[in-house]
């Protein structure tokens, strides 16, 4: 939390540069002295993490662009290029490639624990909006990133993501050609991506500062959400404790990141992207990285038509939707309290909720239209056009007796023999859960706030501590039965 | 000295003060800096020539090609190598110098590789084509002007070369390098890097 400066220059130099340029007393007050609740748990360490993944991307990225060629007929061959001859260029493009991954990875343990501990709540609602926007950046240069390796993947991914733009009603199509500089994704849009690619990350740092900066006014939140009261009591200086506590979590952090990138550098990828990309066959079973497809799930759960509007576009709003609820999600929680540590209800719909997007991934992964799970062994069916012109499909167990029907019903019935599966399919789960996805934003949460009996908070952050930890000095002062402002 | 594990009170005089936290400190800061160095080389070491560069460093050459009092001109990996043809005059000019008046004492044999037979062939001179002044490309026999010696001229700060690649007038401050060659037949030879 920002107040009074707690630093002293002590030398001549630091005495005449503070006079000047102040840079050492920003530093020190923000990642030194910073006073910082003394509860944070290891979900508070993503942020540090973040910021980590952000400058192995920026860094690694910077060494692709001296090698990577942006031009369709080179630029596969040279990622190859990269991977065989460029002294170390395996190691920096799987860092890189691995990095995207984990960069995801850490931005959504990090959104979680902000909206379990409601870290989005007064005074913090343009600390959280800029998260979305660095989370929509970061979809944005990860997509665009994915497009230059110029494999099969990329090529059809572009094509899919530039569509879903041109679905918008009026100006879809416009937005399409613009992107694209062409009829098709060609040389035009891999060097504008490109251009993107490298612009983006430098707007994500930027973003990062005022986000930190926003972060720094209020100061941290905590696992409680009781705010602050005594700054002596409650907090510790950022360093050491924080540094400290952020460092073991990044090596920690940092160790995953090494298992991937040196045992499985191609586990988060996709095979067919070590095709070049061929813009005749799109591949068979086309999917976006992991990191996406729980919007892909839902893009693809509409099937249905709503009146007038057709079930791409309303597909797509539900898609973007799905991203834009998150900018107004200040405002759809309507409890006071902040951290789900003292909201029971909300704090086991929260769960269904990560298990929602979590199952929404899987959705998203696996083909519509094959089964979660079956509901009966798979039978026989023999499909037919009966004499009074109606198309007629009979079920067997038996394959002789199928085959009997088949063999019996004259050659104008068309009758054909096919395995009979019945259960549960991907398409369906999908629209449970995009239907829970968007339910818990626009009911539960407004809703809950309003008619949930939140359990008794700790009158304070030391008070937390001390409970916490029985045994140590005073008694724990009284505890939550008096009426408590927002937190 | 009040701090947990200090040894201020040991007998030890030579350690007092010293604490575990010393040790800490000095260990997570080795720890790191190994860790700094071991990231960094590969980020450096990326920046050097690549193995398909490495591989295009070295080609053959049709030395029968080229024709009496003319010179070809060969690009490897971006460098390029002058292969001239001298006539039995230029030969003879070559020979004719008195080294103790060189800048870069060398006499033309030195100059010379030998071929498959063990012998020297004067009618090849094989040189870098890059000025040891500060690396301009000397003109010569193929752009029609070689210079007060015969052999080439620097234009951008008037180095002359003579017809052995030898400097002898202007800033350079050495004979045109001889590079890394070999014959592997009577016509052909090869210059590596």
């Amino acid at each position: 939390m920002s107040g009074p400066s707690t630093y002293e220059p002590k030398s001549g130099f630091t005495k005449w540069l503070d006079a000047r340029l102040p840079v050492v007393r920003l530093a020190v007050d923000s990642f030194v002295d910073f006073p910082t609740p003394k509860n944070l748990n290891y979900w508070w360490a993503f942020g540090a993490i973040l910021a980590v993944c952000l400058v192995i991307q920026i860094v690694t990225g910077i060494v692709l662009a001296m090698h990577y060629v942006a031009n369709t007929s080179m630029a596969f061959d040279s990622v190859e290029r990269i991977m065989r001859d460029i002294e170390f260029g395996w190691l920096i493009r799987n860092i890189h490639a691995t990095g995207a991954s984990m960069f995801f990875l850490a931005v959504y343990v990090h959104m979680f624990r902000g909206m379990y501990y409601g870290s989005y709540k007064a005074p913090r609602e343009v600390l959280w909006i800029l998260g979305v926007v660095l989370y929509a950046l970061m979809m944005a240069t990860a997509f665009m990133g994915y497009v230059l390796p110029w494999g099969q993947m990329s090529f059809h991914g572009a094509g899919v993501i530039t569509n879903i733009l041109g679905a918008i009603p009026l100006v879809g199509p416009t937005i399409k050609t613009y992107l694209m500089g062409g009829p098709a994704i060609g040389d035009p849009t891999l060097n504008r991506f490109y251009s993107l690619h490298y612009l983006l990350p430098f707007v994500i740092a930027g973003v990062v500062i005022l986000h930190i900066w926003a972060l720094h006014v209020p100061g941290n939140g905590n696992p409680t959400g009781v705010s602050v009261k005594d700054v002596k009591k409650d907090t510790v200086p950022f360093h050491p404790y924080y540094t400290v506590k952020d460092g073991f979590a990044i090596v920690v952090f940092l160790i995953v990141f090494a298992v991937f990138v040196f045992y499985y550098p191609n586990a988060l990828g996709h095979a067919d992207n070590s095709i070049e990309a061929n813009p005749l066959v799109t591949p068979a079973h086309i999917v976006p990285e992991w990191y996406l497809l729980p919007f892909y799930a839902i893009l693809r759960a509409i099937t249905f038509d709503i009146g007038p509007i057709s079930a791409k576009l309303i597909g797509v709003l539900a898609m973007f939707g799905s991203i834009l609820v998150l900018f107004v999600l200040p405002w759809l929680d309507t409890s006071k309290v902040r951290s789900m540590r003292y909201r029971p209800f909300a704090q086991q719909l929260f769960v269904v909720f990560v298990l929602a997007c979590i199952g929404l991934g899987f959705c998203g992964a696996n083909n519509p239209e094959d089964l979660v799970f079956k509901f009966r062994e798979d039978k026989l069916a023999v499909s037919y056009t009966s004499t009074d012109g109606k198309a007629t499909t009979q079920i067997f167990d038996d394959f002789n007796q199928a085959r009997a029907l088949q063999t019996s019903l004259p050659p104008t019935a068309g009758a054909s023999l096919e395995i009979s599966a019945s259960g549960f399919k991907w398409a369906w789960l999908s629209q449970i859960l995009t239907a829970f996805y968007f339910l818990y934003f626009l009911f539960i949460l407004p809703v809950l706030g309003v008619i949930e009996k939140p359990k008794p908070r700790p009158a304070s952050i030391a008070d937390s501590v001390r409970k916490r930890h029985p045994g140590d000095k005073k008694p724990a002062a009284s505890v939550g039965a008096a009426p408590q402002a927002a937190e | 000295m009040s701090e947990p594990g200090s040894n201020a009170t040991a007998a030890d005089g030579a350690h007092a003060g010293e604490t575990r936290r010393d040790f800490i400190h000095i260990a997570a800061a080795t720890v790191t800096a190994g860790g700094v160095a071991a990231v960094a080389w590969p980020f450096i070491q990326q920046l050097a020539p690549a193995a398909d560069t490495r591989a295009l460093s070295s080609a053959e050459i049709d030395i029968s090609k080229v024709p009496e009092g003319g010179e070809i001109r060969v690009l490897i990996g971006g460098l390029p190598f002058f292969i001239r043809h001298r006539t039995a005059a230029e030969i003879q000019e070559a020979r004719n110098v008195n080294i103790e008046t060189l800048r870069d004492k060398q006499t033309d044999d030195e100059r010379l590789r030998p071929n498959l037979q063990g012998v020297l062939n004067p009618t090849i001179l094989v040189t870098s084509g890059v000025c040891t002044h500060l690396g301009c490309v000397p003109v010569g026999p193929s752009q029609g002007t070689v210079g007060e010696f015969g052999g080439w001229f620097c234009p951008c700060h008037g180095s002359q070369y003579d017809t052995s690649g030898r400097i002898r007038k202007g800033p350079a401050p050495a004979n045109l390098a001889v590079p890394n060659y070999t014959y592997v037949s009577d016509t052909t030879i090869k210059i590596t890097l």
